[in-house]
């Protein structure tokens, strides 16, 4: 392939991913910097979107289209009340204390991971894409379907971001981000705050989910490498900063699907990681620090 | 996390914990008792990929393991002595598959261990099966076991080699599709069994191979590989295996659409795949390596009949009872045709017990001819004692209107190889 087109596909194969990317480190970052504790559940809620999707769309005859509409409405809906419960049942309970709350998310990880097993069991199930159109861009073909997930998670953003930006509800999740003893004393319900994130972030990364899925397939061990991936977006980033989380993101993204594709999908992940090393000692609070630690 | 771990987890928690352990193996279920008397049944310990990467053959492998247990035991078992199998999942991990092993030695005195389909767990497990003096019986494919790899107790007599198959598949693809190739396989022992020995048999043929694309087993979303593939590539040989082979067959097929080079594949790249699953059109007059064709075909045998209806394959290749559960049928029948050879060589040496692991050994080596027949529906196979690993047809199937038709079988001999060991000289 000539350069050109080469450099064309790399991009739009990095722009899919970051979209992803960016809606699951986006759920990640809301949580930890709101909450101030590491989530390491995430990528099992993720996975638990995909296969929410995959058990709706089946669940719906005829055109793949209205399963899809239907689980892009209910699975994120489902899995932010699954969330809200752990946070309700475990995470309360352990009064939010960081280096706990680790421990707790692992055991919710294998906790899902698990049921997921004994559910869906272990193989990998397709989800139809809601269209199937293949785009020949004449060096190579796209699917019309990974465009739309990119123009879906843009949208996504701008509302995460009106709502955080522009509501009443942002302003009280910015209050508790910035000191959740002052904004209790101002009345808000920390708790009932703590929740709503904590679902709200599930609720996001299942998003990213239903949109991947029928590129992707479900499986119940999908989790791993989107949390990890979120994670060295998050630190770049900076823990709880969403603008520095999406152009993490993009970065991240990007310059995987351009390095994947060029050299190969593992120096792609090396080069991430040592990213990461670099801007923990560089700027140790990430590249757009919000929050003092 | 690290330190919170250390400083929670005292030293007296860490023996409670031990003792607790101690004290769940020392109850009564766990006592492993003593081999019984001589019509107690003839425990088969049954290593299979029910999670992990390789789920979906493991599905299956149980299902014809199943089917040929229930054939054998209604036939009258082996020397009298009904068939029991001991599965236990080996999570397509090789450290798992390790500790299944030992499990099926220690705890259930299993005469003999079977069933193992990925290479790596076969890696894994096949040098504990030799500390264990345990005959492991593998469903693999993969050359370890005809390079001298692995061990005395190690035997692969159901199912053929790679290095034996992509032989034999060099020259068609060399006189049918291009000279020019480019190839795809996933990037662990079993796809660089392809990698190594396609390329040489394809080279002495007068070919070339253009460029190497290996994909991580794990890998979830394969169109970054792609562009990898030179536009002067005549022939894509592509072999996938786990969980997402749908997503890359698919990915290819976005990719190339109509105009993409001509395919080579092992099924393996679409095994337990629907191939009526929107966006598999473009497959349609490719070829597919097949070691058991999945569609009955125009000249199928009375034995493949009576196993597919055995283990409940419709004519499709998927389940009886649901059109969409695709069978891995291309690999399956080595679980079928290796318990029937087990029977055989218990019978042959006249095994009671565990005493006569050995010997069963012996009897397996001294086999050769494994003619067509209900124990052996795949085709005839050559057996070859020294090198522990079994030859036999091979087939070619073209993608003709959504399904797999006949295209070329070969000879038993287009997969002959020089023996590289000598299993037999190795002490028990």
């Amino acid at each position: 392939m000539d350069l050109g087109p080469y450099l064309l596909f790399a991009s739009l194969e990095g722009l899919v991913h970051a979209a992803v990317l960016s809606l699951i480190a986006l759920g990640l970052s809301l949580v930890f910097g709101v909450m101030r504790i590491v989530n390491v559940a995430h990528g099992e809620f993720f996975m638990l979107g995909a296969i929410l999707t995959w058990w709706v769309s089946n669940f719906v005859m005829g055109n793949p289209a209205l399963g899809f509409l239907l689980a892009l409405l209910i699975v994120p809906l489902v899995v932010g009340i699954i969330a809200m419960f752990s946070d309700l049942l475990i995470l309360r309970h352990l009064k939010y204390d960081p280096e706990v709350t680790i421990i707790a998310t692992i055991g919710i990880l294998y906790i899902i991971q698990q049921f997921a097993l004994m559910t869906f069991g272990p193989d990998a199930r397709p989800v139809e894409q809601p269209f199937n159109i293949r785009l020949d861009l004449y060096w190579f073909g796209f699917s019309a379907y990974k465009f739309f997930v990119i123009f879906s998670a843009i949208i996504l953003l701008f509302c995460v971001w009106l709502v955080m930006a522009k509501t009443k509800f942002g302003l009280i999740l910015r209050a508790t981000q910035l000191d959740s003893e002052i904004a209790q004393a101002f009345g808000i319900p920390i708790s009932t705050v703590y929740s709503l994130v904590f679902g709200v972030g599930a609720a996001i990364a299942a998003v990213g989910a239903v949109l991947i899925v029928p590129i992707q397939q479900a499986h119940y061990l999908m989790g791993g490498e989107p949390l990890l991936l979120a994670f060295i977006v998050v630190i770049i980033g900076g823990l709880g900063s969403l603008k520095g989380t999406v152009v993490a993101a993009m970065l991240i993204g990007i310059s995987d699907g351009i390095i994947s594709v060029f050299f190969s999908p593992n120096l792609a992940k090396i080069l991430a990681t040592l990213l990461v090393v670099v801007v923990l000692l560089i700027r140790p609070n990430g590249l757009f620090r919000t929050i003092r630690i | 996390m690290k330190k919170i771990l250390k400083a929670n987890i005292s030293r007296r928690k860490l023996m409670k914990g031990i003792a607790s352990v101690g004290s769940i193996v020392a109850m009564p279920g766990f006592v492993s008792y003593s081999q019984a008397a001589s019509s107690s049944p003839i425990k088969i310990g049954f290593q299979v990929h029910r999670t992990g990467i390789g789920a979906a053959y493991g599905r299956w492998y149980d299902r014809t393991t199943q089917a040929a247990v229930k054939i054998i035991n209604d036939s009258g078992g082996i020397n009298g002595r009904p068939l029991e199998i001991i599965a236990e999942d080996d999570g397509t991990d090789p450290k798992r598959g390790a500790e299944a092993l030992e499990k099926f030695a220690n705890q259930h005195d299993c005469d003999v261990a079977f069933g193992t389909l990925f290479s790596h767990v076969v890696i894994g497990s096949a040098p504990r099966a030799g500390e264990l003096k345990l005959p492991y019986f593998v469903v693999s494919e993969g050359h370890h076991v005809a390079s001298g790899m692995l061990n005395r107790y190690t035997l692969q007599p159901g199912i053929t080699d790679v290095k034996s198959q992509v032989q034999a598949m060099a020259p068609f693809v060399k006189d049918n599709l291009g000279k020019k190739v480019t190839m795809v396989y996933p990037d662990f022992a079993f796809g660089h069994d392809h990698r190594d020995y396609f390329s040489a048999a394809f080279e002495s043929q007068g070919g070339q191979i253009i460029a190497k694309v290996p994909i991580p087993p794990t890998e979830s979303s394969f169109s970054k590989y792609f562009p990898k593939i030179p536009r002067d590539t005549e022939v894509l040989y592509h072999v996938m295996v786990g969980p997402a082979v749908l997503t890359f067959v698919k990915e290819l097929g976005e990719f190339y659409g109509s105009k993409g080079p001509k395919l080579f594949g092992f099924i393996d790249s679409v095994e337990a795949v629907d191939l009526s699953t929107p966006g598999l059109e473009f497959l349609d007059g490719s070829y597919f390596w097949e070691g058991n064709p999945r569609y009955a075909q125009a000249n199928q045998t009375d034995h493949d009949k009576f196993y597919r209806n055995a283990v409940g394959v419709d004519s499709n290749g998927a389940s009886v009872s649901d059109p969409k559960d695709v069978s891995t049928y291309a690999h399956m029948f080595g679980c079928w045709e290796t318990l029937h050879i087990i029977k055989k060589g218990m019978e042959k040496s006249g095994y009671s017990g565990i005493k006569d692991r050995a010997k069963l050994i012996e009897a397996v080596e001294s086999m050769t001819s494994m003619p067509l027949s209900q124990a052996h529906p795949q085709g005839a196979k050559i057996f070859n004692g020294k090198t522990h690993q079994t030859f036999g047809h091979q087939y070619i199937t073209k993608m003709t209107n959504g399904k797999l038709v006949l295209a070329h079988t070969t000879s038993i001999e287009d997969t002959f190889y020089p023996d590289e060991v000598d299993y037999t000289k190795q002490s028990f």
